[in-house]
């Protein structure tokens, strides 16, 4: 089908999200929505599902106007959503899933055959690979993905939207949802593709749209250079790599040794994890979300309880409350900022000295030194470049790179022993992602180690010295950071790095049948710079991060 | 708002339409319009009540003015009746009496600020301290021991009075707190339960010698040393006593905690978001200890004004229901300490009014408590208003709400309106307010 948008404008209160936005998707054409976190490609595209209203502008299918009251008026038309975070029940089988909502009866009981059969219809059609009878909360996450698209294509989606769906994939995962998303072009289904990962877009999509700032900057198509797309997202040129020289790695601070952390429901959540960080370098995290990352950043901080060892120059860290911790010299960006890094209803002041307000600097007794902390607020936001009207703006009110740069300033305004970033540059613009590099840069440079925990593998290839990889729970080992892309790949989909070595795939380039991550490598114009110099360079380290 | 590239542009765009002026403004004009839209809306209760009104509607379509015109006279010469027994009563004969019914509101205040100021810094830390009235119960009894057991000299006495009372009202409290900590024991079901344990355990107390007056049988204790009693602030025959510059003390002290304190910090941080607090290593459980300390405290100085001010001795009934009445007027006072200041006057006045109004109109008294409810039910739709203004802005007939949108409208709020919402939860008010339970999940999912 053909969709078109005319002249969309949502405005929330004085704030237009989006001005004044026209596309037009032609049927069986993906067409990528591109743009920076809070540029306003998800407010479009909950107006297009129905679930805003444009407060100007109208919607066309196939030359018609139409109204979406609601999502049921978009599914009615034919137009179905993949959201970000599932929209499935956990406890439900596959085929009560996609029933739900549109139930067919037998009488008074559920008739789950006639769903079951087009769950089956439709898996094969285009090798899904979904067992209508599994229960949802038992497959792996791109599976899941899967069966949200047949919950749309079950009730005949002719354009499917899929927002942000490479974000919980593991680079295979999403080598496989592409190919999907081409077959499902090839059957003439059109796709909306929000993302905002150059390399995926510049892949599969027919037609680039970039939006900055809730307008359309203009259509593009995707052989444009990663550089001419970032250009336009941002408005200005970025700079496309962290310059860093080679890390001075010095004695070792950091040992874990035996690390072990059981979940409140007896899961082994950490299972004897042993790694250690030198001085003066950048230890990567990688592993696709829900791996054990955020549990090994939580009970170094002192958060979850564990068992083993952390010592941090010598000084053990496990059992220690997070004060102890963060007074040892921890500091710690976590990875969610809007819940664990700041108050939101706090002034940026005081988010600031959100856990230095007890430092001599900024209290005299019980009494909080309110001049200190403001000479403190003025200070980093003049050094972080932290835009907000003022510093007792609340925090909550910031964009979210600013947010993060509250966080970043706050933990790097101290003198630290080790520096641990979860997703340090998640939702930040990409002006941001280069400036927040830098800092992390020159906090290894001057001698403190570091580890960054990541999901994305552009910003580890960017900043790791070193590259850790947990699977389940466990790590898959410790590599250099020229490893190639596929290599990671496969251990972060949990494959040891013994084992990758040991049965090597077939060689990237052209072999008979490529594994997806090489086929990538090798790029659709061939020119990805991994592997040229055997050092893997980032070719686009901002690209993951708009 | 600073920057049009946010994450949420939702819940900024609510902001957008309330801070049009000064941030005060909208934080005063909500409570100002509830206890408008209650009054109002007492008025025509009093009317609906009065007797001439009845028999005016009785010939009604003869003539209607009768009715409207008898309904007008009601409901103002009770408002009238209610300020001269509250603020200023211009009839009397001396200026001395003139103003007696500002001073006899300063004192009904004095308690209801103390207890008031318990509950709103318990809000500041995501408590809901509904035992306050327990808090001044066990207060109280501490400070009526020390008053009438023990014998001091003046100032000394009344300085040990006031801190057996913290204490008392703080041990209440931060039982509560420790139970929370160490349990996660809910602090609503706790309190109330406390509540319970605290009237019975003083009406108990009453029966024993240690406390019983002696030769009465009735439970009522000695009365308290005169060293034991705050001094007439304005002599007799004013009843307005010490305690209510104690109260402004509190007031300006709780502020103080609140907004120049590493305690205040940590308290508004663990309200805020707990989350952020035990990441930046602020310990949340010994927060919450700490916090249900300084609540009861202040509710106990509520148990002291009224033994030390106007009771001057322990009876079951020494703390009225100035601990239920807190609630609200914390809730009134958007839980800030100059707000609970200011609501705790407005209740004093409605108290001190409302007997004055019943002797001289012979409007029920009980009319007072109608528009005290109201007022807690006007502050707790606001969050309906609200979602009900952005269907309105976003120009849709029977769209389907979006979750995100009706979290906008209870975060735009603020907490007072979450705690609003909580607090019909908690005394399972209903009418509208069992609508807004619902809206409370949404806006924390």
């Amino acid at each position: 089908m053909k969709l078109e948008l005319r002249e969309i404008t949502k405005k929330f209160g004085s704030f237009a999200a989006n001005r004044n936005v026209s596309l037009t998707v032609e049927p069986g054409e993906i067409h990528c929505l591109l743009g920076e976190n809070g540029a306003g490609k998800s407010t479009l595209m909950n107006v297009l599902y129905g679930l805003y209203q444009p407060t100007s502008g109208e919607i066309l299918v196939d030359d018609l106007a139409v109204e979406f009251n609601g999502p049921s008026d978009a599914l009615d038309c034919g137009i179905g959503m993949v959201h970000q975070h599932f929209m499935l029940v956990p406890v439900f089988t596959v085929a009560e899933n996609v029933a739900l909502g549109s139930e067919s009866l037998k009488g008074a009981s559920l008739d789950l055959e006639t769903t079951r059969s087009k769950i089956r219809e439709i898996s094969d059609q285009y090798g899904f690979a979904v067992d209508p009878d599994a229960v949802v909360e038992d497959l792996p996450v791109g599976v899941q993905q899967r069966v949200e698209i047949i919950k749309a294509l079950v009730r005949d989606a002719e354009l499917l939207i899929l927002d942000e769906p490479t974000a919980v994939l593991t680079p295979k995962e999403t080598d496989e949802l592409l190919a999907i998303m081409r077959q499902l072009k090839e059957n003439g289904t059109s796709i909306v593709f929000i993302s905002h990962k150059l390399r995926e877009v510049r892949e599969v999509s027919d037609v680039i749209t970039v939006i900055r700032r809730g307008e359309v900057v203009g259509s593009v198509s995707p052989q444009a250079t990663p550089g001419e797309l970032a250009a336009m997202m941002v408005g200005r040129e970025v700079s496309l790599s962290v310059t860093k020289a080679e890390a001075q790695a010095g004695e070792e601070a950091l040992v874990v040794s035996d690390l072990t952390v059981v979940g409140s429901n007896g899961v082994t959540l950490l299972e004897n994890l042993n790694l250690s960080v030198a001085k003066g370098e950048i230890l990567a995290v990688a592993g696709v979300q829900g791996n054990g990352q955020v549990e090994f950043a939580e009970a170094l901080l002192g958060l979850r309880k564990a068992s083993g060892s952390i010592r941090l120059e010598g000084k053990e860290l496990v059992g220690r409350s997070v004060r102890q911790v963060l007074e040892a010299g921890v500091g710690f960006v976590p990875e969610d900022r809007s819940t664990d890094g700041l108050v939101g209803p706090f002034s940026v002041a005081e988010n600031l000295v959100l856990d230095l307000y007890k430092d001599p600097r900024f209290r005299s007794g019980l009494s909080l030194r309110k001049r200190a902390i403001a000479a403190n607020a003025e200070e980093r936001i003049a050094e972080f470049d932290i835009r907000t009207g003022s510093a007792n703006a609340h925090a909550a009110t910031l964009s979210g790179g600013n947010q993060q740069k509250i966080v970043i300033a706050r933990e790097l305004s101290r003198p630290l022993k080790l520096f641990l970033a979860s997703q340090p540059t998640r939702g930040v613009d990409v002006g941001s992602v280069e400036f927040i590099h830098e800092r992390i840069v020159a906090e290894r440079d001057s001698g403190v180690p570091v580890i960054i925990v990541s999901t994305e593998l552009d910003e580890v290839y960017a900043l790791a010295d070193r590259i850790a990889v947990f699977f389940h729970g466990r790590l898959m080992g410790i590599v250099g950071p020229d490893t190639p892309r596929e290599i990671l790949g496969q251990m972060m989909a949990g494959a040891t790095e013994d084992e990758v070595r040991a049965t090597p795939p077939p060689d990237g380039d052209g072999g008979p049948q490529p594994p997806a991550a090489s086929q990538r490598d090798a790029g659709p114009s061939g020119d990805d710079p991994i592997h040229h110099d055997g050092r893997a360079v980032p070719n686009a380290p901002w690209e993951e991060q708009a | 708002m600073t920057t049009p590239t946010t994450d949420t542009p939702t819940v900024n765009a609510a902001e957008d339409l309330e801070t049009d002026g000064p941030r005060w403004i909208g934080s005063a004009l909500q409570p100002v319009l509830a206890i408008i839209a209650a009054l109002l809306l007492g008025g025509v209760l009093i009317a609906a009540t009065d007797e001439r009104v009845m028999r005016a509607t009785g010939y009604f379509f003869s003539r209607p003015t009768d009715t409207f015109a008898a309904a007008w006279r009601a409901a103002s010469s009770a408002y009238e009746a209610m300020f001269y027994g509250a603020v200023f009563n211009p009839s009397g004969d001396t200026f001395t009496r003139q103003i007696y019914p500002l001073t006899e509101t300063l004192t009904v205040a004095t308690p209801l600020i103390f207890a008031g100021l318990g509950v709103a810094i318990a809000f500041r830390a995501g408590l809901f301290n509904i035992g306050a009235q327990g808090q001044i119960l066990i207060g109280a009894t501490l400070a009526a021991y020390v008053g009438f057991a023990w014998s001091m000299p003046l100032p000394l006495h009344l300085l040990l009075v006031i801190v057996a009372g913290v204490i008392g009202g703080g041990i209440w409290g931060g039982f509560v707190g420790l139970l929370k900590a160490r349990t996660g024991a809910h602090e609503v079901i706790v309190t109330i339960m406390l509540n319970y344990i605290a009237a019975n355990l003083l009406a108990y107390l009453l029966t024993r010698p240690a406390f019983l007056r002696e030769g009465s049988t009735n439970p009522l204790s000695p009365p308290v040393a005169e060293t034991a009693q705050f001094p007439l602030l304005l002599g007799p025959p004013f009843r307005l006593h010490w305690g209510f510059l104690l109260a402004i003390a509190a007031t300006v002290f709780m502020w103080w905690v609140l907004n120049r304190s590493t305690i205040g910090f940590e308290i508004r941080a663990v309200g805020s978001n707990p989350r952020a607090a035990k990441t930046a290593g602020i310990n949340v459980t010994k927060g919450f200890v700490v916090v249900m300390v300084m609540a009861g405290g202040f509710a106990g100085l509520a148990g002291v004004a009224q033994i030390s001010g106007t009771e001057g001795s322990l009876s079951a009934g020494v703390a009225a229901s100035f601990g239920f009445d807190a609630i609200t007027v914390a809730l009134l006072g958007r839980s800030t300490p100059l707000g609970t200041f200011l609501a705790g006057l407005l209740y004093g006045g409605f108290r001190a009014g409302a007997v004055t109004m019943q002797t001289m109109t012979g409007t029920n008294v009980d009319i007072v408590l109608v528009v005290q409810s109201l007022i807690v039910l006007f502050i707790a739709l606001p969050p309906l208003f609200s979602a009900a203004r952005r269907k309105r802005s976003s120009g849709a007939k029977g769209a389907a709400p979006s979750p995100s949108a009706s979290a906008e409208g209870a975060t735009s709020d603020g907490t007072s309106a979450d705690a609003a919402d909580t607090a019909q939860e908690g005394t399972g008010a209903e009418g509208p307010a069992s609508t807004t339970p619902g809206g409370t999940k949404e806006a924390r999912a």
